[in-house]
C-alpha cells in the first residue's frame, strides 16, 4: 500500500515536471522543470530498490546534464528572452515523431506479458555491475568511452578555434 | 549502562512506547521522523555553535576579541544573531524571478541535511548504513549548485548571476578530484559504506595510508563549501556576496544554514574517510566523532584566516591540470596495490611507497611548470 502510494507521488512529480518542461516558456524554467523530472525518476529507481541507479541519476542527470543544459541556456544570446516564440516551424514533425514513439511504447508495453522472474534479486549488484563492466560488456564499454573521448577531444577543438 | 549503546536504546523504548497505543505502521513512521527531527535540530545547533567559534577563532588569530558583548564571552552571540536574522524584513527585488527566488534558499538547505542520514556519528549510531554511501554524498554534493545557479538567476542581479556562475564552475571542477581521491578510499576498503570504510581503518585511518587522496579530498572539500581560499562564488571585495546578495532575512539565514551545515559535513566526511571516524580509545565513539570533526572544522578556519583568495583561472587550472592527474594516478597506484595481492603486513608499505613516489614526481612538476609570472589578461 505505502509502495503505490509512493509509486503515484513519485510518477507525479516526474509527469508534472515533464508537462512543465514543454510547457513553459521561459527556458531556465524548463530546465529546472528537467531536474524536477530526473529526481522523480530517481525516486522510481528507490522504489524498485535500484539505489545505485538512483545516487548515479542524480549525480549524472541533475548534477551534470541538467547543469550543463542550464548553461548552453543562460549562455546562448536571446534564449531567455521570455517573448520568443516557444515553436519553430518544424513543431508538426517533431510531433508526428512523438506521437508515433508513444503508439509504439504503448503498443509494445500492451503486447509484451511481463512475466515475472521466479529468480531471487541479486544482492551485491554493484560488484556484479562492476565485473560485467570489465568481463561480459568490456567491449561495448571500451567503445563507450573511445566515444566519450573523441567527443571531448571534438569539443577542445571546436571551442579553441578562433 | 552501556555509553556506547544509549542512543540506540533510547529508540528501542521510545518506540515500544509509542506502539503502546499507535498502530504499528504510525509508531514506526513517527520513530523515523523522530530520528530525522534530531539530526536536524542537532545541525541547527551546530550551526549556531560554529558561527560563534568561527567568529571567536577568527579574532583569535587576527589578534582581535571577537564577540564579547552577548552573553559572558559573547556565548549568546548566535541567539542575538538568529533572532536578528528572522525579523529582518524580506525584500523581493523587483526584477527577480520571485517563483526562482523563494524556492533556492528552500532547495539549498535539502541536500545539506539529506548527507546526514548516511554519516555514522558512532559505532551504533547510523541513520541509514547505505551500501552506497559515498555515492549518495557526491551526488547530493552536485545537487546544491542547482540550487546556487537558481538564487544567482533568479535574483536578478549582475552579481549575483556571476557569483552563480563561478559557484558552479567551482562545484563542477572540484568535484571530479573529489570523486578520484574517494574512488581510492573505496577501493581500499573494499566498499562504499561509510559504516564499513571506518572499519577498514584499522590499524592505520586511510589518511596515513593514502596521504595523497587525503590531501585532494580535504583541498577539495575547502572548495566544494566555498570557504576561503576558494571562496569566489562570494568574494566580497569582487562581487559582493555572489549568489546570496539579493537575500535578507530568513531566506539569507537558510543560506548561511546550508553553508555552515556543508562546512560541518566536508569535516565528518574528511573525519569519516581519512581519519578513522569513530574509532578511538575509552571515550563512546560519538565524542570521538566530534572530537576530530571539530578539529578539522578548526583547520577549516584557520585557513581562512591564513590565506588569500585565489584568482578564477588558478583555482580552475589547479583543479584539472594539478588535481586530476594527480588522482588519476594516485587511483591507478591504489588499483596496483589492491590487485597485487601482498601480503597484508606489505599493504600499507606498498601504499606508502606509492604515494611517495607520486607525492616527490607531482611536487617536482608543480615547481617545474608553475608560470611565474601572472598572466596580463585573465583569457
Amino acid at each position: 500500500m505505502a509502495l503505490q502510494i509512493a509509486f503515484v507521488i513519485f510518477s507525479l512529480i516526474a509527469l508534472i515536471g515533464a508537462f512543465l518542461v514543454v510547457t513553459t516558456r521561459r527556458l531556465f524554467h524548463s530546465a529546472l522543470a528537467l531536474v524536477l523530472s530526473f529526481v522523480g525518476v530517481a525516486g522510481l529507481y528507490i522504489l524498485l530498490e535500484a539505489e545505485f541507479l538512483a545516487a548515479l541519476q542524480i549525480l549524472i542527470y541533475v548534477g551534470a546534464i541538467a547543469i550543463l543544459i542550464i548553461f548552453a541556456v543562460i549562455v546562448t544570446r536571446h534564449l531567455m528572452d521570455p517573448k520568443a516564440r516557444a515553436f519553430n516551424e518544424q513543431w508538426w514533425r517533431a510531433a508526428l515523431v512523438a506521437a508515433g514513439l508513444f503508439l509504439i511504447l504503448v503498443f509494445t508495453i500492451a503486447k509484451v506479458p511481463w512475466p515475472v522472474s521466479e529468480a531471487p534479486l541479486p544482492t551485491n549488484v554493484i560488484f556484479s555491475m562492476g565485473s560485467s563492466f570489465v568481463g561480459t560488456y568490456l567491449v561495448p564499454f571500451e567503445v563507450i568511452s573511445v566515444l566519450l573521448m573523441v567527443a571531448l577531444v571534438g569539443a577542445i577543438i571546436i571551442a579553441r578555434e578562433r | 549502562m552501556d555509553l556506547e549503546s544509549i542512543f540506540p536504546r533510547l529508540q528501542e523504548i521510545i518506540a515500544q512506547w509509542l506502539s503502546s497505543f499507535l498502530p504499528g505502521w504510525l509508531a514506526e513512521l513517527l520513530v523515523i521522523l523522530m530520528v530525522v527531527l534530531a539530526i536536524v535540530l542537532m545541525m541547527v545547533v551546530v550551526v549556531m555553535v560554529l558561527t560563534l567559534l568561527e567568529r571567536k577563532i577568527l579574532g583569535r588569530l587576527q589578534d582581535r576579541i571577537g564577540p564579547n558583548r552577548v552573553g559572558p564571552y559573547g556565548v549568546i552571540q548566535p541567539v542575538a544573531d538568529t533572532l536578528k536574522l528572522l525579523f529582518k524584513e524580506d525584500i523581493v527585488p523587483e526584477k527577480a524571478d520571485k517563483l526562482l527566488h523563494l524556492l533556492a534558499p528552500i532547495i539549498i538547505v535539502v541536500p545539506a541535511l539529506m548527507v546526514w542520514a548516511v554519516m555514522p556519528f558512532g559505532k551504533k549510531l547510523v541513520a541509514a548504513d547505505l551500501n552506497i554511501a559515498v555515492l549518495y554524498v557526491i551526488a547530493l554534493g552536485s545537487v546544491t549548485s542547482i540550487a546556487i545557479l537558481m538564487a544567482g538567476w533568479g535574483s536578478g542581479n549582475k552579481y549575483s548571476l556571476l557569483g552563480g556562475f563561478r559557484a558552479v564552475a567551482q562545484l563542477f571542477s572540484y568535484e571530479v578530484p573529489m570523486g578520484l581521491a574517494v574512488l581510492s578510499v573505496v577501493m581500499a576498503a573494499g566498499s562504499m559504506s561509510l559504516q564499513s570504510i571506518v572499519k577498514a581503518q584499522s590499524p592505520l585511518p586511510f589518511a596515513f595510508v593514502q596521504p595523497i587522496a587525503f590531501l585532494i579530498y580535504f583541498i577539495c572539500g575547502v572548495a566544494e563549501v566555498n570557504r576561503s581560499p576558494f571562496d569566489l562564488p562570494e568574494a566580497e571585495s569582487e562581487i559582493i556576496a555572489g549568489y546570496h546578495i539579493e537575500y535578507t532575512g530568513v531566506k539569507f539565514a537558510m543560506f548561511f544554514l546550508a553553508e555552515y551545515i556543508n562546512t560541518f559535513a566536508v569535516s565528518a566526511m574528511v573525519v569519516t574517510l581519512f581519519l578513522g571516524g569513530w574509532k578511538g580509545p575509552i571515550l563512546p565513539s560519538y565524542v570521538w566523532f566530534f572530537i576530530k570533526v571539530a578539529i578539522v572544522v578548526y583547520v577549516f578556519f584557520w585557513l581562512r584566516a591564513s590565506f588569500p583568495r585565489l584568482r578564477i583561472d588558478q583555482l580552475l587550472n589547479f583543479a584539472w591540470k594539478f588535481l586530476v592527474p594527480l588522482g588519476m594516478v594516485n587511483l591507478l597506484v591504489t588499483g596496483i596495490v589492491v590487485k597485487l595481492n601482498v601480503p597484508v603486513w606489505l599493504t600499507v608499505p606498498a601504499y606508502w611507497a606509492g604515494n611517495f613516489v607520486i607525492g616527490v614526481i607531482a611536487l617536482y612538476l608543480l615547481t617545474r611548470f608553475t608560470p611565474k609570472k601572472t598572466p596580463v589578461s585573465l583569457r
